[in-house]
């Protein structure tokens, strides 16, 4: 063993894709001596996907993760070719910013951001093993790692970001590669170590469009897309006059009869369809073939065409993902108008994974089971480069928090989108990798993206991610936001011939006798903006300030609403379930119900009353049960 | 445990029925001591017999659930699941002849010791032993409270706790027989039909939201306008099907009104006297106004006597006064009564416009004393109608159409009685007492639930008038679906998600 490398760190981060990577700053960024391990270090915070971040409910996650003190936020930024706040003519809760990447751009500058962090270690090679202990309570702990060279690796914490590389194979017809995303090297030892601990494993599947040579499109038959005009950055610390540039184009064009015709003919060579395909695939993103089977009704699909960088002519297909063999997608593509001499780039696949039962983490992310341990983004089941770095971002703070040892920070529901995607993972079972979606957040009007700093910068502050000065600039802008909303309740307008001028220019009622401003701000046709004119005490006022007013004032009722249901769900949401319940010896509980908490140990009566096979009347029970065994207790969650 | 109260606790367990069979159930840690306290074993009790007479017949307690002839002393020592053969004694006096069940914990319905006594003596010797039983130090139950201790204690769960609390609560045949057809109901298929509505609408929106540069959502909040009234006409026709259940389960919530000395305590005990029914206090009832549960053929009937009421400084009055309305505010319907002989006066008009608004029936009573016309003129076409004053009385109560006209009422000889039955079956019953065949019982959660339904319905077309914007509108509908949900029992979970799939073409 003389010659074997040993070494010695505090925490280990398996991947530096998007979880990996914050994960590995927030750690390194916390105090902790910290390495990070790639299959190759050419591909940090690499994007095999769709060239964009952001998008509905992902553009909460970006904020999110800024608002704590993540690197996404700023990383795209820096890097965007073109930007867009989508639903921007509907409610605040689902305005979601979506930036289209420049990859290679995004890549380098998140790397230099990894090189330029002093407590942070990159190395090259695949972890093959984990190794684990025993700790002085008993539990069993992670000690270290062991990589293919043999190189022993010790650390008080591992986090697992291995994405989509555990065991992955790509296909698509009846070709079959074992690799991860782009062709790079998969990782095939480290799910035989992970079982071998106990752990649960599924297989997942996912997949991505072709690569087309921009150069060969004809773009005179599709319609253009643009950026909007400002451009709204994702985080607080970018200055929005840098990112005000020229933005680059997408496209749209339609698929049509032809291209569905060329696929139902080909359906029997999908693997998909002939039962190649094992893995479970996600009904958000069905492949091309998919769609065409399930929405026979549909005469065309959309098609965007975007860009994958400023360095290159290839383009992204969005929404003609596909594992048909490369003779039929070169049929279907080519049967698009505007694609019709189009030089195929890469081909579709579709990409086969192993991933852990998320059902073992606690909502910190570490494992019930093995003290140390963490699983952040797609290896946790989900799917995105935004819940993928949410979740690393989260594994990161706590493992740095359990080297301190300080309680772990978590999330509920009612605190942000994090809290809602860490908790259906590890609360529900979850059959396919789970995205994020605006209609999952129950709260999601309290859950706006454009508040996410109000929800969360206290948090990243607590925790040592954001700066005594960011924090203090954080609490002006909403000193200024609560003074503002409190004037302009008291701001009196009269009935006077220039207001109901003024009203009668919008389509809005005349006034008959006084209103406050809020009142009419309240109206459709009016909003803070448009009010200036009618306000003549109003100073300068910055667009996120106004921007915040006016969704105070506009949709008051609304988040009272809210807000009071928020307080029903925290009353059983923070009841602790003590570690050592034994569920069977409790009577009344139905014995599915005893069975399934035994098996998944929720930390809480909120987290117990979501498992399936849980029902209401259980959760009765369980309280009764707390109350009469006088261990009621409240838990402060965060 | 903790948490509740778990002292003894006892009442009448079973429904109050003219048959006057029924059982005091004492439940709690001193449930034998207090039995005990009460109950004399054996055949030989007699007045003078002492509480141990039981054991010096020498007879042997028995195990089993069977009849035994031979009784313990005392039933604290008795085995479980005994019955024991006795008297109620109350001092020296015998009260009622008794079979009494010995249950020990957990296996009674409680999980607590218990002690059921079965009386075969009427109700007002029911009422009489459970008198004697709290005087014995046994404090009353609150309605429900033994259900409540069964659900506490791990016994049943809260679905069970809910029928078995409708089974008890079901006070005649009529709500008995809509209870067994609670789940065949065509309403609860309605209530399914209309959920599964309501959530694809959610999926659409929910979906436009998710994939905006896929899925188009103009127009369509017009759409959903007109859905909503509909669905708002179904589940209103469905809440007024819920009151009427309601009625039939808990009876016509009835109180007389009417000045002080117009008849009213007659016009109850003449009520009551007919058809024996049956009087019973019911717990929370404040002490000026006096509940009394009736049935009157298959109608159950709770009428509340009130004090009157009248404008008053005096502080002591006006509580009384705040009771008595209290009572209105929360009456199915409303006996006003005044007194024939002595004539309608400004009192009596201020009462008629004090209840105005709910659904009157005007008495005159004490038409026995008016035999030659009272004071007023009357016809000479030996019918003998309503004066002038009296008629706006009534109309100043607000009664109306067929119900418009007073009744002619005598508390003495019974005069109207079959008139004034008449009218509540019209009134609440639209004239027949069958329930329809599509009946299905709301308990009064169910029936929150739907109204919250309906409200939170309300709310979107309200956001859709504001010109809010379409994801607004989910807030409502989701909570809509979950209030029908609890009607039904179902849970949320992941079914928003699961039919965004299902229906829509998402994405990528």
């Amino acid at each position: 063993m003389a010659d074997v490398l040993r070494e010695k760190c505090d925490v280990i981060v398996v991947g530096a894709g998007h979880a990996g990577c914050e994960a590995a700053l927030a750690c390194a960024r916390l105090g902790c001596d910290t390495a990070v391990f790639t299959v190759s270090v050419d591909s940090i915070a690499l994007m095999p996907c769709n060239p964009s971040i952001g998008g509905s409910s992902k553009g909460h996650l970006v904020r999110e993760i800024d608002a704590l003190g993540g690197e996404m936020g700023r990383c795209i930024d820096a890097t965007f070719l073109q930007s867009k706040m989508l639903n921007a003519s509907k409610g605040p809760a689902v305005h979601s910013l979506r930036a289209q990447a420049d990859k290679q751009a995004y890549t380098r500058r998140m790397r230099q951001t990894l090189e330029a962090e002093p407590n942070l270690r990159i190395v090259q090679g695949e972890i093959c093993e984990l190794l684990t202990g025993e700790g002085p309570d008993g539990k069993r702990r992670v000690t270290g790692v062991v990589t293919a060279s043999r190189a022993v690796w010790e650390a008080r914490c591992v986090i697992l970001a291995s994405g989509t590389y555990l065991n992955a194979r790509c296909l698509y017809g009846d070709v079959i590669t074992h690799t991860g995303p782009n062709g790079l090297q998969a990782a095939t030892h480290l799910s035989d170590s992970l079982r071998a601990l106990g752990v649960r494993l599924l297989r997942y599947k996912t997949g991505t469009p072709a690569r087309i040579d921009g150069s060969t499109i004809d773009y005179a038959k599709m319609e253009p897309q643009y950026g909007d005009v400002p451009v709204v950055p994702f985080s607080f610390e970018t200055d929005p006059a840098a990112v005000q540039k020229e933005q680059e184009l997408c496209w749209l064009t339609y698929t049509n009869e032809t291209t569905h015709r060329i696929i139902r003919e080909n359906l029997d060579s999908s693997p998909l369809y002939t039962g190649v395909i094992e893995g479970t695939g996600p009904r958000y993103c069905p492949s091309i073939e998919d769609k065409v089977v399930r929405f026979a009704e549909k005469d065309r699909h959309q098609i965007f065409v975007e860009p994958e960088g400023a360095y290159t002519s290839e383009k992204y297909l969005s929404g003609f993902s596909s594992s048909l063999p490369e003779r039929v997608q070169h049929d279907m593509i080519h049967s698009v108008p505007g694609l019709e001499h189009c030089r195929i780039v890469r081909n579709a696949y579709a990409i086969e994974y192993d991933c852990v039962d998320p059902q073992q983490l606690q909502a910190s992310l570490e494992f019930k089971e093995i003290a140390g341990l963490y699983g952040a983004g797609q290896f946790n089941g989900s799917s995105g480069y935004e819940e993928a770095a949410a979740q690393g971002l989260i594994a990161g703070i706590n493992a740095a928090r359990r080297i301190h040892a300080q309680d772990p920070v978590t999330l509920d529901r009612a605190d942000a989108y994090i809290g809602v995607l860490i908790d259906d993972l590890v609360t529900k079972e979850n059959r396919e990798p789970y995205r994020m979606m605006t209609s999952r957040a129950e709260y999601r009007l309290l859950l706006r993206q454009d508040n996410a700093d109000e929800r969360l910068t206290p948090v990243g502050h607590e925790v040592g991610l954001i700066s005594d000065e960011r924090y203090e600039r954080f609490l002006a802008k909403w000193e200024r936001i609560h003074a503002e909303v409190a004037r302009v309740k008291a701001v009196h307008v009269g009935p006077t011939e220039d207001v109901n001028a003024f009203l009668r220019e919008r389509g809005s009622t005349e006034l008959k006798s006084g209103a406050s401003l809020a009142d009419l701000i309240r109206r459709p046709e009016i909003d803070y903006t448009a009010a200036a004119a009618l306000d003549a005490e109003r100073g300068e006022i910055p667009g996120d300030v106004a921007e915040e007013v006016n969704i105070i004032i506009k949709y008051e009722g609304y988040l009272a609403r809210q807000e009071l249901q928020v307080q029903q769900f925290r009353k059983i949401e923070r009841k602790v379930l003590p570690d050592d319940i034994d569920y069977l010896q409790i009577r009344g509980l139905r014995l599915e119900a005893g069975q399934k908490l035994q098996k998944f140990r929720p930390a809480t009566v909120g987290q117990a009353s979501r498992i399936a096979g849980v029902s209401p009347a259980d959760v009765s029970v369980l309280l009764v049960w707390l109350r009469g065994s006088g261990r009621d207790t409240e838990g402060g969650a965060e | 445990m903790t948490g509740f109260r778990n002292d003894t606790i006892a009442a009448v367990s079973t429904s109050l029925t003219p048959s006057g069979i029924g059982i005091v159930r004492i439940s709690g840690p001193e449930a034998f001591a207090v039995g005990d306290r009460v109950f004399r074993a054996g055949r030989a009790a007699g007045p003078d017999a002492g509480p141990d007479a039981g054991s010096e017949a020498g007879q042997k307690a028995g195990t089993g659930a069977g009849l035994k002839a031979a009784p313990p002393a005392a039933l604290a020592e008795a085995p479980a699941n005994t019955v024991l053969y006795g008297h109620i004694m109350d001092g020296g006096e015998p009260v009622d002849e008794v079979l009494v069940t010995v249950l020990r914990a957990p296996h009674s319905y409680t999980a607590e010791d218990t002690v059921e006594i079965n009386c075969h003596g009427g109700p007002h010797v029911l009422r009489r032993v459970l008198e004697l039983v709290l005087k014995n130090g046994a404090a009353q139950a609150e309605p429900g409270e033994f259900t409540k201790r069964a659900f506490l204690n791990g016994r049943i769960d809260l679905a069970q706790a809910e029928a078995v609390g409708e089974l008890i609560g079901a006070k005649n045949e009529l709500a008995r027989k809509a209870s067994l057809d609670k789940l065949r109901g065509k309403a609860s298929e309605d209530i399914r039909a209309l959920r599964e509505q309501i959530l694809y609408e959610m999926a659409f929106i929910e979906a436009a939201m998710d994939d905006p540069e896929h899925i188009s959502i103009e127009g369509y909040r017009g759409k959903l306008a007109e859905k909503l009234v509909g669905w708002e006409a179904r589940l209103q026709v469905l809440l007024e099907e819920a009151e009427r259940e309601r009625v039939l389960k808990e009876g016509v919530r009835t109180v007389l009104a009417g000045k002080p000395n117009v008849g009213k305590s007659s016009i109850l005990n003449l009520l009551l006297g007919e058809d024996r029914a049956i009087v019973t206090d019911i717990a929370g009832t404040t002490r000026d106004t006096l509940e009394e549960s009736m049935t009157w053929g298959g109608l159950a009937l709770n009428m509340i006597d009130t004090a009157g009421i009248r404008d008053t400084d005096d502080p002591v009055e006006q509580i009384g006064v705040d009771r008595a309305k209290k009572a209105l505010d929360a009456a199915d319907l409303v006996l006003l009564v005044a007194d024939a002989d002595s004539g309608i006066d400004d009192e009596d008009l201020r009462l008629a416009e004090a209840v105005r608004g709910k659904r009157v029936i005007a008495l005159l009573n004490k038409t026995d004393l008016t035999k030659d016309g009272g004071p007023e003129g009357r016809s000479g076409d030996g019918e003998v109608h309503a004066s002038p004053a009296e008629t706006a009385w009534a109309a100043a109560a607000g009664a109306s159409g067929a119900g418009a006209e007073p009744i002619r009422f005598s508390a003495v000889d019974g005069t109207g009685l079959a008139e004034l039955r008449a009218r509540i079956e019209e009134l609440f019953f639209a004239g027949k007492l069958e329930p329809a065949e599509d009946v299905w019982l709301a308990n009064t959660r169910q029936r929150q639930a739907l109204a919250a339904a309906k409200d939170s319905l309300g709310l979107v077309r309200g956001s859709i008038e504001a010109g809010m914007p379409e994801d607004m509108f989910t807030i409502d509908l989701a909570d809509a679906y979950r209030e029908l949900g609890l009607i039904l029992g179902e849970e949320v979970e992941d079914e928003l998600i699961d039919k965004i799939f299902a229906e829509f073409c998402m994405g990528k």
